[in-house]
């Protein structure tokens, strides 16, 4: 076999560890999954009503559940990433990454493996999360093409905060050291366009809102999902996920690499 | 990389070897020769550097200078060719807590690209030989700190490597799983394995070695067989005890190299075995000078250490584990 033959079974490898362990002690993808729910139970029973009153007045007006599943989605992938910060720090500190770089094991797979079960994990979690929704009231005007559309886009961003939070996992010297990706992650929606439209916020927030990267993920997803038009928003979406990619892959490949020999 | 097999010669050599981390010297230029086949142990107090002599060679880290080759390869430059020879258990090697016994071995398996049937038949192979089989199902999380070794020494195996690294694998473990590890290396290099052994207790290294190293502040102090070394520690003795100065001057007269240690007692140097033993108290029989109590004081680490390096062990750095040097061991006789 060749070295891309032995790449890419070793990263098999290592995905079906880590598959295992998520099918094994499911607690992760359960919480990852409960608390979006939760959330869209909150915002949609709790403040929706008042929330969406201010909704009509603008131009994406409608719903409110249809306003704020996008979001809600988005954070899922957030949940994800926090889980997969958390697995890459414990096989860093438990001492098995030592193991594997000790073994004839291809470099790359022990992350690729991380990075692909994270991109599964997300996916079953953002499809178990549009049942909850549909259940809610959630109705979509997407046609096939347009839910492909939005599954990529979510595949695009899950991968991209995958390998930004294996490099956090890499670098935190223990579980208490990832805790600020997971609250940037798990923050950063709220000041979005997810919950309200960023033009009914202040001044530098509404900058900060507008300007971020999830903003054009979210509206982008929005417009996938409710069937209107999403103008250019995936231009910097698409651009954000594959620029935020870029920067974890390095990161992570640098920090695994640290000191050590290839 | 060049398809020729390993040279014959030594599994090990290492000339010159140097390290640093940011200021601090950890190795200041470490040789050593293993034999193929044989048991080598590097012994030292913790922040020796004993750990990263083991990672440099393990192809874990680089060094800064000198020369490494393990079965004839550079560890730095063709560390594939090194990986697939050894296999490496110690301080920073870990077993998969979330997965089973059996799972851990089978993981190793599928990473040495082993057919399905032989990993599985050596995992199972492996159980029942480090007696795991009983909790083969159970996830690792719930081993205890010997059954977690002697999996992590399992996993190790799994590869059928030719050589094999062992940082510390005792530190930490109770003296009935510590003997069951002293069975499994025998075992080993009866298989002929090279074994390469760090630790910091001399009986460990008097039990497995064939030879010694003795690393100090990042230098080779002594090197040799376990009886070598011994020969060149002088903390081994008799201690006598008399019920009178009488008594003691007596004994002191008739004994070779015989040093009074306080008013009551008497220091008899030397290997003290059995025949040796006997030969002493015969000695005083004859004499008819009767001993109050004896105990035999064999060297230790401190001893060893005392000797060569003209210093107590100093802790470099602080480490986890955390073996205190003993006091000088005193076996009562009876």
């Amino acid at each position: 076999m060749n070295t891309l033959t032995y790449a890419a079974r070793d990263s098999a490898t290592m995905l079906r560890r880590n598959l295992r362990h998520t099918v094994r002690y499911p607690a992760t993808i359960i919480v990852s999954l409960a608390v979006p729910a939760l959330l869209l139970l909150l915002f949609v029973g709790v403040f929706g009503g008042a929330l969406g009153a201010g909704l009509a007045a603008t131009p994406s007006g409608g719903r409110y559940v249809d306003y704020a599943v996008p979001g809600i989605l988005l954070m899922t992938v957030g949940y994800g990433a926090s889980s997969t910060t958390l697995a890459v720090n414990r096989d860093m500190t438990e001492g098995i990454i030592g193991r594997f770089r000790t073994m004839a094991v291809s470099r790359g797979s022990v992350l690729a493996g991380h990075v692909a079960a994270a991109l599964i994990r997300t996916l079953v979690s953002a499809a178990l999360l549009v049942a909850v929704a549909l259940l809610m009231g959630f109705r979509s005007g997407a046609g096939a093409a347009g839910w492909l559309a939005a599954a990529a886009l979510v595949a695009l961003l899950s991968l991209a905060l995958s390998w930004l939070a294996v490099a956090v996992g890499l670098a935190a010297g223990n579980a208490e050291g990832t805790s600020g990706f997971t609250l940037i992650v798990q923050l950063l929606p709220f000041v979005s366009s997810a919950f309200v439209p960023t033009g009914t916020m202040s001044g530098p927030v509404r900058w900060f809102a507008h300007n971020q990267p999830f903003t054009p993920v979210i509206d982008t997803l929005r417009g996938l999902l409710t069937g209107a038009a999403i103008g250019h928003s995936w231009v910097p979406a698409v651009a954000w996920c594959a620029g935020l990619t870029v920067l974890g892959y390095t990161w992570a490949g640098a920090l695994f690499r640290r000191g050590s020999v290839r | 990389m060049t398809p020729t097999a390993a040279a014959p010669g030594p599994a090990i050599t290492a000339t010159g070897l140097r390290k640093s981390f940011g200021q601090k010297v950890v190795l200041d230029g470490v040789d050593l020769s293993v034999a193929e086949g044989t048991v080598f142990c590097l012994l030292g107090p913790n922040g020796a550097g004993k750990t990263t002599t083991v990672q440099i060679l393990a192809t874990l880290i680089r060094a800064d200078g000198g020369q490494a080759r393990v079965t004839g390869r550079d560890p730095a430059r063709e560390p594939d060719a090194v990986r697939r020879a050894i296999g490496v258990t110690g301080q920073f090697s870990a077993v998969d807590g979330l997965l089973t016994g059996r799972e851990n071995l089978r993981l190793m398996a599928d990473l040495h690209h082993l057919p399905r049937a032989e990993g599985r038949r050596r995992a199972a192979d492996l159980l029942g030989r480090f007696e795991l089989l009983d909790a083969a199902d159970r996830r690792a999380a719930t081993y205890s700190g010997g059954m977690r070794r002697r999996l992590d020494l399992a996993m190790t195996l799994i590869g059928e490597p030719r050589v094999i690294f062992l940082d510390e694998p005792t530190t930490g473990l109770d003296p009935r799983s510590r003997r069951t590890m002293w069975q499994i290396v025998r075992d080993l290099a009866a298989r002929g394995v090279t074994i390469f052994l760090t630790t910091q207790d001399l009986d460990e290294a008097d039990e497995l070695a064939d030879r010694i190293a003795v690393l100090d502040q990042g230098r080779i102090v002594a090197a040799g067989t376990p009886a070598e070394l011994k020969r060149r520690v002088p903390g081994g003795h008799v201690s006598l005890q008399f019920a009178d100065d009488a008594r003691l001057t007596a004994a002191a007269g008739i004994l070779d190299g015989a040093s009074r240690a306080d008013d009551l007692s008497l220091h008899v140097p030397g290997d003290r075995g059995v025949s040796a033993l006997r030969t002493l108290l015969n000695r005083l029989d004859e004499a008819a000078i009767e001993v109050d109590s004896l105990s035999v004081h064999t060297p230790d680490l401190d001893d060893v250490f005392f000797a060569l390096t003209g210093h107590p062990p100093t802790e470099n750095k602080t480490s986890d584990n955390t073996a205190a040097p003993r006091p000088a061991r005193e076996e009562p006789v009876r």
